[in-house]
């Protein structure tokens, strides 16, 4: 065993111990639900036992952010290599949001998951997929990662298909699992590339030792955006996402978009800041790009989509934008000698990362109320919830707040720390980032005001408005874990948002692992606020912010009742004299994107406006229809699948040849073998 | 101690001279079309009549409907409070920096949004989606000024922004660039000619009159009186930041405070006559026109922060 020198500096922590007992269990759970899937008692022993392994393990993990470094090695896997776990304050950070993410889900599953007509197929690979994620986290070779990696695949993937009868999962399942074997395959050739450096040492340690040079750096780069790339959805490997994710129940929706997208974040930061070695000064460019590209064409499409969970989908694609913003910033002055800029950079990315779980878990936890409340994801038949759904619609509110940049929220909270971190970037030296982060900062804008009109839509078609459908109008408040759930979780984006300091120094073990330095502590600063470079430059308090607006409405409020008028008449609608309309001549979810999809789809995405009007004194009715596509199918899948299927057909002749050609086919790939060969050496 | 009292000051003088600004400049506006026009305090007068009056809810109104006029006021009360008028050094300020102070608006903007969509009427949601799709322009545009600033100013800090500017920084070409880009963001987010028309009530042009078309009374009162805030708080950014001149720095005096509120006075004079002007002299564009206008000040906007990036001196 090479490596023992190395695993041996590593002692065992109580941390670690409880982190393996917590993938332990889980697999048990889901053995579990092998057995009781079928009776009433399965659902409650599953999900109860997910929320309780997930709830120690990840307020386990919160602990061990501080803690020194674990690890441990099993003997299972390739004989002589074993497996490698390790817990350092990076894995802790995503351990802690991945179980925490894991328990909301669970608890949102012991209500939501009494209206799955197949448990069967839901209650055996829940747990196993948490179990998975956990794996990943903590495994630290080569091999234990990528078998995590593929459990994990699977598992979700078992979860996407569960509900195979509904039109589009079987499709989306295919899709999904075609692109997890690409993105796993290049993850495979990364970690080979890393292995060759240290000689064949599969362990991370190894690899840490011996980081690759040159040209194969370069490559593991290239290999990890592909890789965990196409796990978290960046562009143009996303194409997987808005079809899987919806497709799945909705509390695996909320875990597949809002954690298991973190773990591939992790993926990637794992290799490319941990395992690489000191990164060059162009590698931020190419992250920085696949970013910001990202935000803007998730948003945009999610301004044209129809349909809840996918709306929520591609909003998943615009986030993880971001966060690879953040990391390209981390990466770029991390390599050109800016420490201190890099942490901040870094900051942002995981601020973001615990955010987006917490409000992407919270929103789909919300579509799937609205789901069984009123047995539609179209936008287009629902409306008037506020007026059904109370507890849903104020934490539905919070969620489209918070993920639209709104302080006092989380989301803007990290948004504000990656501005920051751009305004720092004219100190870098590169005349390419200098030309290429304020252009990324102008699609970040960018994103962000779409990303608030994309909710103000979500929100204002789904909740707001008169109901579309008697589904609608005949919507009920759903059960009580599902509301404790939604209501956990938009606390957690209440309190971020207004103490950040806190959260910021909660990260700062894992990114002074990573970049070498920290940001200054923010939870001794006065007032709670944060200034995360020097007080003349920038600060921020949230707490501030939300106790000024309050009091101000406060006041407002205590102002006018006391001395203006409080009468209030009902009446019909004003609406310019034209009230009592159907309510289908409400603005619909395409109309109401109709001024962003003709100044912002016209181009790349081909957003095109059809009315078929029938000739004077036809009875057809008049018809008008919105298209639009998503780039990444018509210029890079479709053309790529209509190449394999033109060589595919080019290949069938070689099924009808006589025994003649065979021969002749055999003969000929031996000489040019052997040319080869001869050639070779 | 100074400080604080700088701030309270500040706080009822921007929401008892807004009214007032929006008066200056539809009487400037009368007179420049030969009208006579109401008297300047005629907006005082509007809203105290708004007030007396009863509300008139629609049927199936919610709650969210009846919260988001305190919302939307709060929200541009707090951001216009911590925009610096007649002198620098305010005490909150390093609680929002100008960041913050856009995205506050933005947040106004949201729910205002969703309100028009609450009733569920055909032009509450026509008001929202065009607002939604101005601003998602309007929003990146001012984002990318913040930044020209910043760099200029090494500082978010409004207040810190503005006493970098007072001591002068000279002329800068990115600073031109962010000017016209903030007048031009400044005319979209007010809702002004050409981009929109405050006074119209033609259903084919309106988007903020669409948005809130369904409010009376003292909601309708409170939107208002936060659409002449926003007024002013634009008017006191470009003040602060290009025109400082008077500003009373920290530490000033009684002295130096009086002729920082006579300057500003002035100085608001100057910009309702000049918006008068503006409007009078120009016609209102079709709504797709509106992103060529604001797609410009985007690019304005990055242009700007590109010159920084590059040479820290343009």
């Amino acid at each position: 065993m090479p490596d023992a020198a190395f695993v041996a500096q590593l002692p065992v922590s109580g941390q670690l111990f409880i982190a393996l007992a917590a993938v332990v269990a889980l697999l048990a759970l889901a053995g579990l639900g092998v057995a009781t899937a079928r009776r009433p008692l399965g659902r409650p022993l599953v999900y109860g036992g997910a929320l309780v392994v997930t709830l120690v393990a990840g307020l386990s993990a919160l602990t061990a952010i501080a803690a020194p470094a674990a690890g441990l090695v099993l003997p299972l896997g390739i004989p002589w290599i074993g497996a490698h776990l390790r817990l350092d304050a990076l894995s802790a950070v995503f351990l802690a949001v991945i179980n925490l993410g894991g328990a909301a889900a669970s608890l949102y599953g012991l209500g939501y998951g009494r209206h799955d007509h197949a448990p069967e197929r839901v209650l055996p690979f829940f747990p196993a997929f948490l179990a998975g994620m956990n794996m990943v986290l903590l495994a630290d070779d080569a091999y234990s990662f990528l078998l995590s990696w593929e459990f994990m695949s699977l598992a979700s993937w078992a979860l996407v298909v569960a509900h195979d009868k509904e039109a589009g999962n079987v499709r989306a399942g295919l899709v999904y699992i075609l692109m997890a074997s690409f993105g796993t395959l290049a993850l495979m050739l990364a970690f080979g590339l890393l292995a060759a450096g240290s000689g064949g040492g599969y362990a991370f340690d190894a690899m840490r030792e011996a980081p690759p040079v040159g040209a194969f750096a370069a490559l593991v780069l290239a290999l990890a955006m592909l890789g965990a790339g196409s796990k978290a959805g960046l562009v143009p490997l996303h194409v997987w996402l808005p079809l899987a994710h919806p497709a799945a129940p909705s509390h695996v929706s909320a875990l597949m978009s809002g954690v298991m997208t973190k773990v591939a974040v992790y993926g990637f930061i794992r290799i490319v800041f941990d395992l690489s070695g000191p990164p060059d000064w162009w590698w931020g460019i190419p992250v920085l790009a696949a970013g910001g590209v990202a935000a803007v064409i998730g948003v945009l499409q999610a301004l044209l989509q129809g349909d809840t969970k996918r709306v929520l989908a591609y909003s998943t694609i615009e986030n993880i934008g971001l966060i690879f913003v953040g990391l390209g910033l981390a990466l770029a002055f991390s390599a050109n000698g800016f420490p201190a800029a890099a942490a901040l950079a870094l900051t942002a990315a995981l601020f973001h990362v615990l955010n987006h779980a917490a409000m992407k878990s919270l929103l789909f936890f919300g579509a799937g109320a609205v789901l069984t409340a009123t047995g539609t994801r179209q936008m287009d038949e629902l409306g008037g919830l506020i007026h059904r759904m109370p507890t849903t619609s104020v934490v539905m509110l919070i969620g489209c707040a918070a993920i639209s940049a709104l302080p006092p929220l989380n989301g803007f909270a990290s948004e504000w720390l990656v501005f920051q971190a751009v305004l720092l970037s004219p100190e870098l030296p590169a005349w390419g980032l200098k030309l290429m982060v304020p252009a990324v900062g102008a699609l970040m804008a960018l994103a962000a005001a779409l990303a608030a009109a994309c909710f103000v839509r979500l929100y204002g078609i789904a909740f707001l408005g008169r109901p579309r459908s008697p589904k609608a109008a005949e919507a009920r408040e759903v059960d009580g874990f599902s509301r404790a759930a939604m209501i956990a979780l938009a606390a957690v984006c209440v309190g971020a948002g207004l103490l950040p300091g806190f959260v910021i120094d909660a990260l700062q073990p894992a990114v002074g692992g990573l970049v070498g330095q920290t940001m200054p502590a923010q939870g001794s600063v006065a007032w709670l606020s944060i200034i995360p470079v020097a007080e003349s430059r920038s600060s921020y308090n949230g707490l501030l912010v939300f106790a000024f607006t309050a009091l101000s409405a406060l006041l407002a409020a205590f102002a006018i009742h006391r001395f203006a008028s409080g009468a209030v008449r009902r009446a019909p609608p004003w609406d310019c004299g034209f009230p009592n309309a159907s309510p289908l001549a409400q603005y619909s979810a395409a109309s109401f994107a109709q001024p962003i999809r003709r100044v912002f789809a016209r181009g790349l995405f081909a957003a095109r406006e059809k009315v078929e009007m029938p000739p004077p004194g036809a009875l057809t009715p008049a018809r008008f229809s919105a298209s639009a596509r998503d780039p990444a199918w018509a210029f890079l899948f479709l053309p790529l699948t209509a190449a394999v299927d033109y060589v595919a057909e080019r290949a069938n002749t070689l099924q009808y040849l006589t025994i003649r050609q065979y021969l002749g086919l055999v003969f000929s790939a031996l000489v040019l073998l052997l040319l080869v060969l001869a050639l070779w050496t | 101690m100074a400080q604080i009292l700088v701030q309270g000051t500040q706080m009822l003088l921007v929401l008892a001279l807004a009214p007032l600004l929006t008066g200056l400049v539809r009487q400037a506006k009368a007179r420049l079309q030969r009208r006579r026009g109401a008297s300047v305090f005629q907006p005082y007068r509007d809203l105290a009549r708004l007030l007396r009056k009863e509300v008139v809810l629609a049927e199936n109104a919610s709650w969210l409907f009846r919260v988001v006029p305190y919302l939307v006021f709060a929200a541009t009360w707090v951001a216009a409070a911590l925009v610096p008028t007649f002198a620098t050094g305010l005490i909150f300020s390093w609680s929002a920096d100008l960041i913050a102070i856009t995205a506050l608006i933005g947040s106004a903007r949201f729910f205002l949004a969703l309100a028009g969509m609450d009733v569920g009427t055909s032009f509450g949601g026509l008001g929202s989606s065009r607002e939604v799709m101005i601003s998602s322009l309007a929003e990146p545009a001012m984002i990318m000024i913040v930044f020209s600033l910043a760099l200029v100013a090494h500082s978010t800090q409004l207040s810190t922004i503005a006493s970098v500017m007072l001591a002068g920084v000279g002329l800068r070409v990115s600073l031109a660039l962010a000017l016209v880009a903030l007048l031009m963001v400044a005319v979209a987010e007010n809702g002004r000619i050409p981009v929109d028309n405050p006074s119209t009530h033609l259903e084919l042009t309106m988007v903020h009159e669409a948005m809130v078309l369904e409010y009376s009374g003292r909601h309708l009162a409170l939107i208002e009186l936060a659409a002449q805030l926003k007024l002013l708080l634009f008017l006191s950014l470009v003040a602060c930041v290009f025109v400082p001149w008077g500003l009373a720095p920290v530490g000033a005096g009684v002295p130096g405070m009086a002729l920082g509120l006579v300057s500003y006075g002035g100085k608001l004079a100057v910009g309702a006559l000049l918006v008068a002007v503006f409007e009078t002299s120009i016609a209102k564009m079709r709504v797709f026109r509106v992103p060529d206008f604001l797609g410009a000040a985007l690019m304005l906007g990055l242009l700007g922060t590109l010159l920084l990036f590059v040479s820290g001196i343009l």
